[in-house]
């Protein structure tokens, strides 16, 4: 209604139009991200409003929320992405959400570099997240969906001890050991060198690379004194 | 948008001129035309000549004509609107300023009766319609004041009570319950002065930038000439009269109303209504049904799938929508630039039918195999020009719609340079999609042509009886042992139908009607299907049955709440006003020999737990305070209330009933009426206690008899259809429709329709309305042989299954099973129940199962080419 009203909103938005927000994915997320999109805003309908009877917003709701942790975790600001719910007749809130949406990502600055990414990172980040989407699409409807009535319910869950748990037992490890693939795969780096350039503790690395040398995936250089593929 | 040719003509003046005639190259100018009189042979008739605004200078009520900066409600909803006279910009007349304080006056021209010129009845539909001005006013301007004077609420509508809530809790807007008057204007700043009076702080003035009369609906212009032309009566009010149990049949045979000639309506009303006319003309005409179709036929579709994409590109102006706000040329001009665009031009109109032929003539002459038409939104043109693709042999579902009118030119109307920019990059997006986009087949389904209706009250018959007359078979399926549901325990309506001698008749005319079929004690254990296609399993005492079936109603009723409040079920004098209207019809002799009873309205809904209004409890505690009163008019009876809301023409029982000597006390929620036992000289008594805010104090009833307004409840039942249909319902537990306003009475569940108090309290003909229009819903799905299903459905890609039943988890339509393939088991979708939602793609963790239309490959496509060409042009937002 936004349209047919003329209500007047920013111009720094672009809209792909899907039939249900429920089939918005990670990687449509993250590939976005990847572009260099400063942010996403995704429209859906009220809770418990489904205009199919799937429901889908309440999953898209758990994909925001967990996209946001994935986001922080790699050290992007979890604000750029954002989710509202409106009917298709609330022109006015869509025209309000996505003008206060553009003013937070403009205070956020551009993608990356206002978060202390150089590009190569950043990249490297969203490339370690998209090779473990299917992975995150499996643990996050076995293990990680909230099933809530409403969002504040939603935003406990996301926030509360048991899903920190969870999240760094099912995700934040399987995307370090990814992000270090990644690494390795473009030459051999030492536990020290792969710490700095992913920002995690030295242990936690040397943890992660004693593992992964067990089951072969990678192997140590006694000469270069450095892990490699 | 078509030019028109007013009295300012020249050629029509002076008979000179005619240049347009000559510039004109479509030739769409004739001046040659005359006046002629046709005649029409015809069965029946349908009349909607709608209604007219009340005109507040027949009396010069509030100022009308009098004060500048006094205007119509009508007059109001323009400058509201975007396309009104100041393009959405509210903006006073005398002075063309902003107005910051503004008022509105309820019930002008309604609800009265002196002095004469206005009308007697209430106009139904004031209430909600001030309360949305009042929300679009603070959409335009959050610190606009806005003061709305009224009397009743009546938002008796569905989810109308939420929508009084969200107006009034919006900071700086007050509802004061007021008698008004317009006193002044000031001289020189031409602002108005009202008079009213509030309970603390008595008579006051107030003075308001401008001042909307929220006016009524009064009949249509020159009524009387009409109904002589048609030889129809009309009523009391100068309305059309109808047929007392069926507001849709006039007083002649085959004549029929639809819309607002039967009175106040609102829209979802009138879209009732319109269908109702429908199915009832059609019983009529049954006969020769389809003699004047002719079937449309496209030319063979041309496989192009292999062929490298070649993309036309049309950029439509809009007339100056589109065009004076983007540079259609140099969009044009882009386009050529994109991958696979091998042509583009611009129109000025593309939805015109010369421009949809030009289209078709572009695709031949430049072998075109994709579309894409950079105009408005989908919703509005997709359908016409996927027709266009297929009148020139290309499967429709390679168009493609950039919209730039709604997502564009008319949301940045004074940034041109951006929108041009933002213009190019929807077309840009639309062409990366357009690239992958495949030809999908739109599955055809052939329509079982009998219906089941489920649920044998006022409702579920009448639609049952009306499907069956059209010549199909009908099931009614009743849990019941008998036909009739609430109404069984209806004896009369405010107008003085003996309503169980009408519901004999109806269960009469359904037991005779040989196409229906009547199952009661009844329980449905499971229904399976899909539009046109349905089988449901009915237990009854007949055996346990599978009935197939295209269609399906939804009729179950509603239940009435039983009170925990003001000692009902405790104290044998309190009973709710069905109880108490069984009572009055048997001649109980506690009834008749009361000295007072006392009505409580709104008695468990309105509150926390149920915040709707039951719509029909005022007018049934009018009609049994009526009735009391006409048997023992010493009997005195109270009526305590919130607001009144006998809404339409029932307002005139209100007026009678407290002519008679009722009394109407009103109370707020909080200060609900306390009850209490006592003995009151020698005579037990229930004493009622609650403040009267006329006279300030507390006032005390001795009630011999106490009768609750019991809420109108969604049945016990409802849960069980939601499920087993696959339907939605409201946040109150009453059935969804489709759209409120426009599809009122089918379900987003495709083949599935609802009418009656399932859908929402509602009184008898209101409900006997709705059966026709959800019956004439039925015929239109049955009138065909086959429905056609969107080629927009998921689709497994049988080799990256892994079983994992994420999807079949997800899918509430249930389109989704594991199936044995050559290659082992794979999730497969039943095509015709995937409603094309795509829920499942997401949860895929192989990305096995796509949603045709909008796979990821068209969605990453889209998501790529918004990001901008060229590093450094400004970064954009993609939005999803």
């Amino acid at each position: 209604m936004a349209g047919v009203s003329r209500l007047q909103y920013t111009t720094e938005i672009r809209l792909i139009r899907v039939m249900c927000s429920g089939r918005i994915d990670l990687s449509h997320l993250f590939r976005a991200f990847s572009n260099g999109m400063d942010g996403v805003f995704i429209g859906g309908c009220h809770l418990k409003e489904c205009n199919y009877v799937t429901q889908g917003n309440y999953h898209a709701l758990n994909l925001v929320l967990l996209s946001k942790r994935i986001m922080k975790h790699i050290g992007l600001n979890p604000d750029r992405l954002r989710i509202e719910f409106m009917s298709s007749g609330e022109g006015n809130l869509f025209a309000r959400a996505v003008d206060d949406f553009v003013k937070t990502v403009r205070e956020a600055g551009p993608l990356g570099i206002s978060e202390g990414l150089d590009r190569e990172t950043l990249k490297l980040n969203i490339k370690a997240v998209s090779k473990l989407i299917p992975y995150i699409r499996l643990v996050e409807s076995e293990r990680l969906r909230g099933h809530f009535e409403t969002q504040d319910q939603f935003k406990a869950f996301y926030n509360s001890e048991e899903f920190e748990r969870l999240f760094k037992e099912l995700i934040a490890d399987k995307l370090a050991i990814s992000q270090i693939m990644s690494l390795l795969k473009e030459k051999p780096l030492s536990t020290g060198e792969i710490s700095e350039i992913l920002g995690l503790s030295p242990s936690d690395i040397s943890k992660h690379l004693k593992n992964s040398a067990k089951q072969g995936l990678v192997r140590y250089e006694e000469n270069q004194k450095r892990f490699a593929l | 948008m078509i030019t028109y040719i007013d009295e300012n003509c020249l050629y029509l003046k002076e008979g000179k001129c005619l240049i347009c005639e000559a510039v004109c190259q479509n030739e769409a100018i004739d001046f040659s035309q005359t006046e002629e009189i046709m005649e029409i042979n015809v069965g029946a008739v349908i009349l909607a000549p709608g209604y007219e605004e009340y005109d507040p200078m027949i009396r010069g009520d509030y100022g009308a004509g009098k004060y500048e900066n006094v205007v119509s409600s009508m007059d109001y909803e323009r400058l509201t609107d975007s396309t009104g006279p100041y393009e959405g910009q509210v903006l006073r007349p005398s002075d063309l300023e902003h107005p910051r304080k503004v008022a509105w006056i309820q019930c002008v021209g309604s609800r009265q009766v002196n002095p004469p010129g206005a009308n007697s009845y209430c106009s139904s539909v004031c209430c909600t319609y001030t309360q949305k001005q009042v929300i679009l006013t603070k959409e335009h301007d959050p610190e606009t004041e806005c003061t709305v004077f009224h009397n009743d609420i009546r938002s008796y509508g569905k989810d109308f009570e939420r929508f009084y809530q969200r107006a009034e809790e919006m900071p700086g807007v007050r509802f004061f319950r007021s008698y008004v008057s317009v006193v002044r204007e000031d001289p020189e700043t031409k602002n108005v002065t009202i008079k009213y009076t509030t309970p603390e702080e008595g008579v006051k003035e107030e003075e308001f930038d401008l001042v909307v009369l929220s006016v009524g609906l009064s009949p249509p212009p020159d009524v009387e000439g009409l109904a002589k032309k048609f030889g129809l009566e009309l009523n009391d009010h100068g309305f059309c009269k109808t047929n007392p149990v069926n507001p849709i049949e006039t007083s002649r045979p085959g004549f029929y109303i639809s819309g607002a000639f039967q009175g106040p309506l609102d829209i979802p009303e009138s879209v009732v209504t319109a269908s109702g006319a429908g199915s009832q003309c059609g019983e009529l005409l049954n006969y020769r049904k389809g003699d004047l179709s002719v079937e449309r036929v496209y030319p063979p579709e041309k496989d192009v799938s292999l062929e490298e994409p070649r993309i036309g590109v049309f950029v439509c102006h809009c007339g100056a929508n589109i065009g004076r706000v983007v540079d259609v040329p140099s969009n044009v001009e882009y386009a050529l630039t994109l991958p696979n665009v091998v042509y583009a031009q611009e129109q000025l109109f593309s939805c015109a039918t010369n421009s949809a032929e030009e289209i078709t003539e572009k695709i031949k002459e430049e072998n075109l195999n994709r579309v894409i038409v950079a105009a408005c939104s989908p919703r509005t043109l997709e359908m016409l020009f996927r027709d266009t693709l297929r009148e020139a042999g290309i499967n429709q579902y390679y168009y493609e719609m950039a919209n730039i009118r709604e997502h564009c030119s008319w949301v940045h109307p004074k940034q041109k340079d951006e929108a041009t920019q933002k213009a190019k990059d929807i077309i840009r997006m639309a062409v990366a999609r357009t690239r992958y986009l495949e030809p999908l087949m739109e599955i055809d389904l052939p329509v079982d042509k009998r219906a089941l209706v489920v649920g044998a009250g006022v409702a579920g018959m009448t639609s049952a009886l009306s499907i069956a007359e059209h010549g199909h078979h009908v099931y009614l399926v009743e849990k019941e042992p008998v036909l009739g549901g609430t109404a069984r325990k209806v004896y009369d309506t405010l107008e003085g139908l003996d309503v169980q001698e009408f519901l004999r008749d109806l269960i009469e005319r359904v037991y005779r009607h040989p196409l229906i079929h009547v199952y009661t004690g009844a329980e449905i254990t499971g229904t399976a299907g899909y539009i046109g296609n349905f089988a449901t399993k009915v237990q009854s005492g007949r055996g346990s049955v599978e009935i197939k079936h295209g269609a399906t109603v939804i009729a179950t009723g509603a239940d009435v709440y039983t009170p925990t409040e003001y000692l009902y079920g405790e104290d044998e004098r309190v009973m709710t006003q069905l109880e108490l209207e069984e009572k009055i019809t048997t001649g109980d002799e506690i009834v008749a020999h009361a000295e007072n009873v006392v009505m409580i309205q709104c008695v468990g809904c309105r509150n926390e737990d149920r915040n709707y209004c039951s719509r029909i409890c005022c007018n049934e505690s009018v009609k049994n305070a009526l009735t009391l009163k006409e048997k023992n008019p010493d009997q005195d009876v109270y009526i305590l209330f919130r607001d009144m809301r006998t809404y339409g023409y029932n307002e005139d029982y209100y007026r009678e009933a407290a002519d008679k000597g009722v009394v109407f006390i009103r109370y707020e929620p909080g200060q609900e009426p306390q009850l209490e036992p006592a003995e009151e000289e020698g005579r037990p008594v229930l004493k009622v206690t609650l403040p009267d805010y006329v006279l300030q104090k507390n006032i005390e009833i001795d009630a011999d008899l106490i009768a609750l307004a019991a809420a109108v409840i969604p049945s016990a039942g409802t849960r069980k259809i939601e499920n087993l249909f696959k339907v939605g319902l409201n946040p109150d537990g009453f059935f969804k429709e489709a759209h409120v306003k426009l599809r009122p009475v089918e379900f987003a569940a495709e083949g599935v329709y609802l009418c009656g108090i399932a859908h929402y309290p509602k009184l008898i003909t209101e409900t006997v309305s709705q059966a026709f229009g959800a019956a004439g819903r039925v015929l239109a799905l049955l009138s065909n042989d086959i429905v056609t299903a969107s080629g927009a459905i998921c689709e497994v890609e049988e080799n990256k299954c892994v079983t994992c039943g994420a999807c079949i988890d997800v899918c509430a339509y249930g389109a989704i099973a594991f199936q044995e393939t050559e290659t082992g088991l794979t999730a497969a979708v039943n095509p015709v129940l995937c409603k094309g939602d795509g829920l499942c793609n997401a949860v895929c963790p192989t990305g096995a199962i796509q949603l045709k239309h909008f796979t990821d490959e068209e969605l990453l496509s889209q998501i790529d080419a918004a990001a901008p060409e060229e590093e450094s042009a400004d970064k954009k937002e993609a939005a999803v």
